[in-house]
């Protein structure tokens, strides 16, 4: 038997390549460390697809860019860095009014204001909470491996058009940059419904369409929030995601997304082998987030410790989402400041030692 | 001979027409919209010579000409 | 008798909100003729902007994307990139593309996106009270120049057209008004042009029009149609700075 075939590529090759496989074949984005790799890989391989490329003149324009693109119905992408990401905020919250299906990639940096181009988890907040204004939601979307980019990638592009949703896939720069072996899968659909009643392709033979998040007349905009809300409710209900490790007979639990997760895996085994039992809950949707699963793992276990590359961001989220008799510990690391499974292994056997 | 037709409910009583036409056909009347404009009127149709000066300028696109 | 002048089939029956002598529903009305004038109506579509002429799908029978303020021209661009044989158009004013909107236009016209961009220049924000716009004239009082704009603390007015006809990509740059049946008659033939570029694949074509706020500007109607001829157009001259490849349109 032949193993699939593999290809030995950055995080953000991966992405490239996944969103290209999955038929997006339009990318509008503009330069910023550490994901470059993106717009490089499209701009090398989307006019072969017939699609195009566009560096644009700044992620205000590109954003704006994906509206015009996304509005069309094909599937659309741009990537940035936190930085970018502040910019395209606006452009987000007209997604969400607008019901516009479309893929955005952060590869965080260190923020706040200019940072540096290592690895934060600091932008949870901006993802999950909105940057933008108003009412809205995005699928925050939280690979922890090179493959599991390239597979969150294919899925990214599925949920936004099944939600008419813009879907944000949360790397960071360790993810963007490290070289991994990943199997470069095609998917099925790589392609909406040309059929759906809102595409804008001009008003042959139908009456004419209009995208729009304005909404003036009394009572009109509270209808929409409400009916935002309630594809939020649907998205919660049938699509959360999260990966659980040795959780069953945990005392301790460590959450942790990302590439902090990984590293969390690497201590769990040390820790484990000496003897505690620790397990790991893995939010793979940061929105939406799984707290109907950490509320059932909380009736039994009862002490958490939320290991993060920030200064405490979703750690607010587990506390909020525990039953109120679970302790919950921080351990943050913010600024570009990675731990390693040493330091991990340290913090959990001490919390382990304080049970 | 020509004609212009005001559509009434449209008009913002605004005599840019009444300023564009050369002949003078026009003019702001004493009765008001559904809106509460002055509309303006045909005052001397006679002088219409379908110039169209009127509906080019007219802003709401009220007016409609015929020659 | 015939009908020779007539609402066009490319805007709708709705009534405009614009004020009473705005030129808004002048410059509408020219860009759905010129639809109609290449049977563009089914192909178009138009991108909306942020300002007085926000409701501009109330009265285009065209598919519309609603544009944050400022960014038209960059959703023009992406949707012309996806459909390249679509008419694709935006409609801005001095806020949307001037201020706030300066890079996408500049970029758009320097990429020479196949776009059509109409800019209403009234030289004032309309739609949010009267606020100093980047073409608001020197010594033009508004509400936040309420001694008239000052060249030290505001710059000068900005002349855009000038400026995106010094760049390679735009195909036509020209500057109108609309304040006289003449000038309506000029505008109209421009703007027919600037579609006809697109039509014929030559790259963005930009219409600069010049025209009255009469609600904001304190002046009536016909006062505010004055003041284009004796200030605007002196600092603001009319005429096609660029064009590519001359086209004479009927």
């Amino acid at each position: 038997m032949s193993s699939p075939k593999k290809v030995f590529i950055k995080g953000n090759e991966a992405i490239a390549m996944a969103a290209i496989n999955a038929g997006c074949h339009y990318y509008f984005g503009y330069p910023i460390t550490p994901q470059n790799e993106i717009p490089e890989y499209m701009a090398k391989h989307l006019p072969a697809t017939g699609g195009e490329f566009l560096q644009a003149e700044s992620e205000i324009a590109s954003i704006n860019m994906l509206i015009g693109a996304a509005a069309t119905g094909v599937r659309v992408m741009t990537s940035s860095s936190g930085p970018g990401i502040s910019l395209m905020q606006e452009g987000f919250s007209y997604f969400a009014g607008n019901e516009l299906p479309a893929v955005v990639v952060n590869i965080s940096r260190q923020g706040p204001g200019l940072g540096g181009i290592n690895a934060t988890q600091g932008d949870y907040f901006q993802s999950v909470k909105g940057g933008g204004h108003g009412d809205y939601k995005l699928i925050v979307l939280a690979p922890h491996t090179g493959q599991e980019l390239y597979d969150l990638t294919i899925k990214a592009f599925e949920l936004a058009e099944k939600y008419r949703i813009l879907t944000l896939i949360l790397g960071d720069a360790i993810l963007g940059q490290i070289k991994e072996p990943i199997v470069p899968w095609i998917p099925e659909k790589t392609a909406g419904d040309p059929d759906r009643d809102w595409l804008i392709t001009g008003a042959k033979g139908r009456e004419p369409r209009l995208i729009k998040s304005l909404f003036l007349a009394d009572g009109e905009m509270e209808k929409h929030c409400w009916h935002l809300q309630e594809k939020y409710e649907l998205i919660e209900r049938d699509d959360v995601m999260l990966e659980e490790v040795d959780t069953d007979d945990a005392d301790l639990i460590v959450v942790a997304f990302g590439s902090v997760a990984r590293i969390v895996k690497s201590a769990i085994s040390q820790v484990r082998k000496a003897g505690m039992k620790v397990g790991l809950v893995r939010p793979i949707t940061l929105f939406p987030f799984p707290r109907k699963r950490l509320q059932e793992i909380g009736g039994r276990t009862k002490r958490f410790l939320v290991a993060e590359m920030n200064t405490g961001q979703m750690v607010e989220d587990v506390q909020l989402n525990l039953p109120g008799d679970c302790e919950v510990e921080f351990y943050g690391r913010p600024g570009g400041s990675v731990p390693t499974p040493e330091d991990l292994f340290e913090i959990i056997s001490a919390t382990y030692e304080k049970l | 001979m020509a004609r212009v037709d005001i559509e009434i409910e449209r008009c913002k009583g605004c005599a840019l027409c009444v300023d564009a036409c050369p002949e003078q056909v026009l003019k702001i009347g004493k009765e008001i919209n559904l809106s509460g404009y002055q509309y303006v009127i045909v005052a001397n149709p006679d002088d219409c010579t379908g110039c169209c000066r009127c509906a080019e300028m007219c802003p709401d696109v009220a007016l409609a000409v015929w020659r | 008798m015939k009908q020779v002048f007539k609402r066009p089939e490319s805007m709708t029956a709705k009534p405009f909100h614009f004020c009473p002598g705005c030129h808004h529903g002048i410059v509408h009305r020219l860009v759905a003729e010129a639809l109609d004038h290449f049977s563009l109506r089914e192909k178009t579509i138009g991108v909306a902007s942020v300002g007085c002429s926000v409701f501009l799908y109330d009265y285009f029978a065209v598919d519309v994307i609603e544009s944050p303020h400022g960014r038209a021209a960059a959703v023009a661009a992406g949707t012309k990139r996806v459909l390249n044989d679509r008419i694709v158009f935006t409609y801005q004013g001095d806020g949307d593309l001037a201020a706030i909107g300066t890079a996408e236009v500049i970029h758009a016209a320097n990429r020479g996106d196949n776009i059509t961009i109409i800019f209403v220049n009234n030289s004032i924000y309309g739609m949010t009270g009267g606020q100093m716009a980047p073409t608001t004239l020197l010594g033009q009082r508004s509400t936040t120049s309420p001694y008239g704009r000052d060249c030290n603390r505001d710059g000068y007015p900005i002349k855009m057209a000038e400026m995106l006809a010094a760049l390679e990509g735009p195909s036509l740059v020209s500057r109108v008004a609309v304040n006289t049946p003449g000038n309506v008659k000029k505008a109209r033939k421009v703007i027919r042009q600037a579609f006809q570029m697109q039509i014929e694949g030559k790259g963005f074509s930009f219409v600069e029009v010049l025209s009255t706020c009469p609600t904001n500007w304190g002046m009536t109607p016909q006062a505010a149609n004055d003041r284009i001829a004796e200030e605007m157009i002196p600092y603001f001259p009319l005429g096609t700075l660029k064009q590519k490849d001359v086209v004479d349109v009927l």
